[in-house]
């Protein structure tokens, strides 16, 4: 049964007719589009589990002394919020448009290795599901999205919740990995003709430096887990100070990962908004070789500024210089990305669309975060801000002010090429307002709070601090900020009901992707382009004295794709269950590990033995 | 970053690889290195040490990390045929091991600092 | 235009004229070493501090506060041949790589054979060691000297372990007459990924081995 539902598919596929349909085409596509759509909603409905595990907290901060929940719960519910909207929304939602507008930028037809694509979503569903089975067992990781040592040991957290955490993350950091290798090479080695790598749109810019920095961050937060994990399972003292060992390293390792991870998390959304401004400014991008070499800079320079996370630590005068110092300078390339911003909008003739609200909040809400990052670069003022909401406003801004201002913008951006319809104006308007007004009456008096000295990760604080109202106040906003949510939900829900009304350019785009269908066809591009310029849809309607036709949706006949597989989910299934296996291992023996590692080199043998089409 | 070398290079270069010759040359180069690495310990530490072998002790770590940086160059540019192919191979596998070698010194000089000063009190 | 994927395949038509898996398979390895740069420094750390166990030094005898006496650890002639098992290897699969470029099959099938039986002594070289160090009471649990040498050489076993699976599959594949000298590359892919895991025995051997 299987195999024939796979065989009509094929047939389909070389034949180039209808697209196939029904639950199998997706558990077996390799397509990047539908593989991106997958990741987006994927990601989506993380984000609002990470949200609404947000709004608990925050009703249970609402007022002093409060038990609406126990310390526990909230310690469960704060891991989850930040390991959940770092791994599983704010990654996966940029993956997302990695997936489906990589391809399409740089004028390719798929990805350059379609199966390992699906691959990597597959691993990134499974452990998010794994992760979350956690709450099931009334086990979620209860350490803090760092998983500082020694709380993480078997002396302080003898429960399965870190071990769910470690796992989790372990699975996650494959899906990335896999991810990174892939879209490093396509965007190296899929680039259609004379798309030169100075001719790239700036989201394609950044993504391939995030994958770099996927590349070289991961795997030492593989190593990190791996220690913890051999901590935990098997007896060594790695981070036990009575074995011998020193938590000190796990901040470092955690850090030489954690700090290039924010940049992976903001770098893509430096490219939507690098991409939205322009075509709302109908100017090209002002200063593209700075917007590059700036998005590159950062990227190196976060390699070199970990340990401005651990200035409490101790680390002695010298380190706590250089850190400072290399923190500091990189407001330098940031401050150059911002001007080249206001630069490509000054004297452009604006067109007041939702994407261009949501790439000026992000500009704005940037600014901000990046000014108290400046602030606590310096170490004196760092010890003083340290652990408190001072922190906890300050990466809310670049995180949620930053990445998910420039993915919500970009979302609706990109929402007419992904499923040919358009979002309604109005509504996107009033998810904008709503999203601006309640990020900031959360997030803004937040600075104040920890200046005056309120603890992060304590789930509760005594009357007569004087911290009541302004945390009655964020209560208020975080409210405020779920339902723009509800909004943008209803927007995506009439807009799906609505008819197919978007054309293949709504926005007068400059880049290759809207110069095909909305949605684009299975191969993407009938016929490769060649490329002459940076802006080659703008290019493309000079010579055509402004306008060109609406691009035709073609048979297809003869053109060759990829063949579906169900390998990578099987692959997927075998790493899933050796993870389970492992955790299991007190109660199963080593059979769950065994029958994982067969399930994974069955997959992956027939995945290398399997013709790729 | 862009096409240095145009469409068939990678074909061109398959050709350009050295005989067999050229392996077994570096071959015997990678194991007297390996010989001297393991005489050196010998001599300074190991079995044979004697008095002229501890005058050697302050150079030991310098030279065998040399010797070993030397047979790692010798594979990475003969074996893995860097030196003839595509200068992007070179680029993407060199950047790592830059950030590689600066992890390494850097944790290692933190955590000797926080071992001598902070943890001794 | 099945032509046209088939060039793809083989990097005739990608953007910088090189193979899609051969780049994938340098990126990878660019990434692992980030792997062992981790690894290594988590034992140079903690080679130093070990409070109960084999030790202060792995290379000597050794009697503990408590009246406990210890053998030395580590056995240079064992992991020299070891070494020495992985340094030919290399350069016999670079000589399955040139046959198999040529076209000469049973060159091919005889140096691809002799690197298969180095890397497979390699292996069981670190059984034999991993068993016997954990005979003269080193073991993971033992101290932070013993479990950042077992992960660490660990790790780098199981690196060795898939690359001799991924180079039998390919023996095997070469015996059936399946890699004619157009599919060279896909012996030069899992040749890459043997000699990346020669090269950080190379850093092993004398930071963990000859280094006191």
């Amino acid at each position: 049964m299987a195999t024939t539902a796979l065989d009509q598919q094929r047939g389909h596929a070389t034949a180039g007719h209808a697209e196939p349909t029904g639950l199998w085409s997706w558990l077996t596509t390799v397509d990047h589009k539908r593989i991106g759509i997958l990741y987006g909603a994927t990601a989506f409905f993380f984000f609002l589990v990470g949200g609404l595990e947000a709004i608990l907290l925050r009703l249970q901060l609402g007022s002093a002394n409060n038990t609406f929940l126990s310390p526990e719960l909230y310690n469960q519910l704060f891991t989850m919020h930040g390991t959940t909207m770092i791994f599983l929304a704010i990654m996966p939602l940029s993956a997302m448009f990695f997936n489906f507008m990589i391809p399409l930028q740089i004028g390719a037809r798929d990805v350059a290795f379609p199966r390992l694509n699906a691959f990597s979503y597959w691993v990134f569903l499974l452990g998010g599901l794994f992760l979350n089975s956690s709450f099931l067992f009334g086990a979620a990781p209860n350490q803090g999205w760092y998983g500082y040592a020694n709380l993480t040991s078997r002396q302080y957290s003898p429960g399965m919740n870190v071990d769910f955490w470690m796992l989790g993350l372990q699975i996650l950091g494959v899906a990335s990995l896999a991810a990174a290798v892939n879209f490093f090479v396509t965007i190296l080695n899929m680039r259609a003709p004379g798309m030169k790598m100075m001719r790239m749109p700036m989201f394609t810019w950044m993504s391939f430096i995030t994958q770099i920095l996927l590349l070289l961050a991961f795997p030492v937060i593989t190593v990190a887990l791996i220690l913890l994990m051999f901590d935990r399972f098997f007896g060594t003292h790695f981070f036990v100070p009575s074995g011998g060992g020193d938590p000190l390293l796990w901040q470092h390792l955690f850090w030489i990962f954690g700090h290039p991870e924010v940049y992976i998390l903001v770098l893509p959304a430096f490219g939507i908004v690098s991409e939205i401004l322009p075509v709302f400014s109908r100017k090209p991008l002002f200063g593209y070789a700075a917007m590059v070499f700036s998005g590159a800079f950062i990227a190196f320079l976060g390699f070199g500024v970990w340990s401005h996370h651990m200035f409490t630590t101790g680390m002695g005068p010298i380190a706590d210089t250089f850190f400072a110092l290399s923190t500091m300078l990189i407001a330098v390339p940031t401050g150059v990305k911002i001007f080249n911003w206001m630069g490509t909008i000054w004297g452009g003739s604006i067109q007041y669309r939702t994407p261009i609200y949501f790439a000026l909040g992000f500009i704005a809400m940037f600014i901000i975060g990046g000014l108290s990052g400046v602030m606590h670069s310096s170490p004196p003022a760092d010890l003083q801000q340290n652990d408190t909401y001072f922190v906890v406003a300050h990466f809310h801004y670049v995180l949620f002010g930053g990445s998910i201002f420039a993915l919500t913008g970009g979302a609706y951006y990109w929402w007419p090429k992904m499923f040919g319809r358009m979002l309604n104006e109005g509504l996107g308007k009033v998810h904008f307002w709503l999203m601006l007004i309640g990020f900031n009456v959360t997030f803004f008096p937040m600075h104040i709070l920890g200046l005056n000295g309120m603890p992060r990760r304590v789930y509760t604080y005594p009357e007569g601090l004087g911290f009541e109202t302004l945390n009655q106040i964020e209560t208020a906003g975080s409210l405020i900020l779920g339902f723009s949510f509800l909004v943008f939900l209803v927007n995506i829900v009439l807009t799906w009901r609505g008819p197919r009304n978007a054309p293949a350019d709504p926005w007068n785009g400059a880049t290759l992707e809207w110069a095909i269908p909305s949605p684009p066809q299975e191969w993407n591009f009938a016929e490769i382009p060649t490329v002459h310029g940076r802006d080659p849809l703008w290019e493309m309607k000079r010579e055509h004295g402004g306008q060109v036709p609406e691009p035709a949706r073609v048979s297809g006949q003869g053109i060759h794709l990829p063949n579906p597989s169900y390998w990578p989910l099987v692959s997927a299934i075998g790493l899933m269950v050796l993870m389970v296996g492992l955790m299991a291992a007190s109660l199963v023996g080593p059979w769950g590990v065994v029958a994982g590692l067969s399930v994974l080199f069955i997959g992956v043998f027939n995945w290398a033995f399997e013709p790729a089409g | 970053m862009d096409a240095h070398a145009p469409p068939t290079a990678a074909a061109a270069h398959d050709a350009d690889h050295p005989s067999s010759g050229v392996y077994v040359k570096i071959g015997v180069v990678l194991f007297v290195l390996t010989a001297l690495e393991v005489g050196l310990y010998e001599f300074t530490y190991g079995g044979h040490a004697g008095p002229a072998g501890q005058t050697l002790q302050p150079f030991f770590i310098p030279v065998l990390l040399l010797l070993s940086a030397a047979k790692f160059a010798l594979v990475a540019m003969y074996y893995m045929h860097l030196k003839q192919d595509h200068r992007l191979f070179s680029g993407v596998f060199v950047f790592p091991l830059v950030i590689a070698t600066v992890v390494i010194v850097s944790l290692i000089v933190l955590q000797a600092y926080h071992f001598a000063f902070a943890r001794s009190g | 235009m099945a032509d046209h994927a088939h060039a793809l395949e083989h990097g005739l038509e990608t953007s910088t004229g090189l193979d899609n898996r051969k780049l994938a398979i340098w990126t990878f390895i660019g990434s692992e070493c980030l792997f062992f740069a981790s690894l290594i420094s988590n034992f140079l750390v903690h080679k130093r501090t070990w409070p109960s166990g084999p030790g202060p030094f792995p290379h000597d005898a050794w009697v503990s506060p408590s009246g406990q006496h210890f053998e030395p650890i580590i056995e240079i002639p064992l992991v020299t041949l070891g070494t020495a098992l992985l340094l030919f290897s290399s350069l016999f699969v670079v000589l399955a790589l040139a046959n198999a470029q040529r076209g000469n099959r049973k060159g091919l099938l005889l140096w691809l054979g002799l690197t298969l039986l180095c890397g497979f002594f390699f292996v069981g070289m670190q059984v034999y060691e991993f068993s016997h160090f954990v005979h003269k009471g080193l073991t993971l649990k033992s101290n932070l000297y013993g479990a950042s040498f077992f992960t660490l050489t660990g790790f780098h076993g199981t690196h060795v372990t898939l690359g001799v699976i991924w180079l039998l599959t390919l023996w095997i594949e070469a015996f059936r007459g399946k890699i004619p000298p157009a599919k060279s590359l896909n012996l030069e892919i899992a040749a890459l990924y043997w000699h990346f895991v020669d090269v950080v025995w190379i850093v092993i051997f004398p930071v963990v081995y000859l280094i006191q």
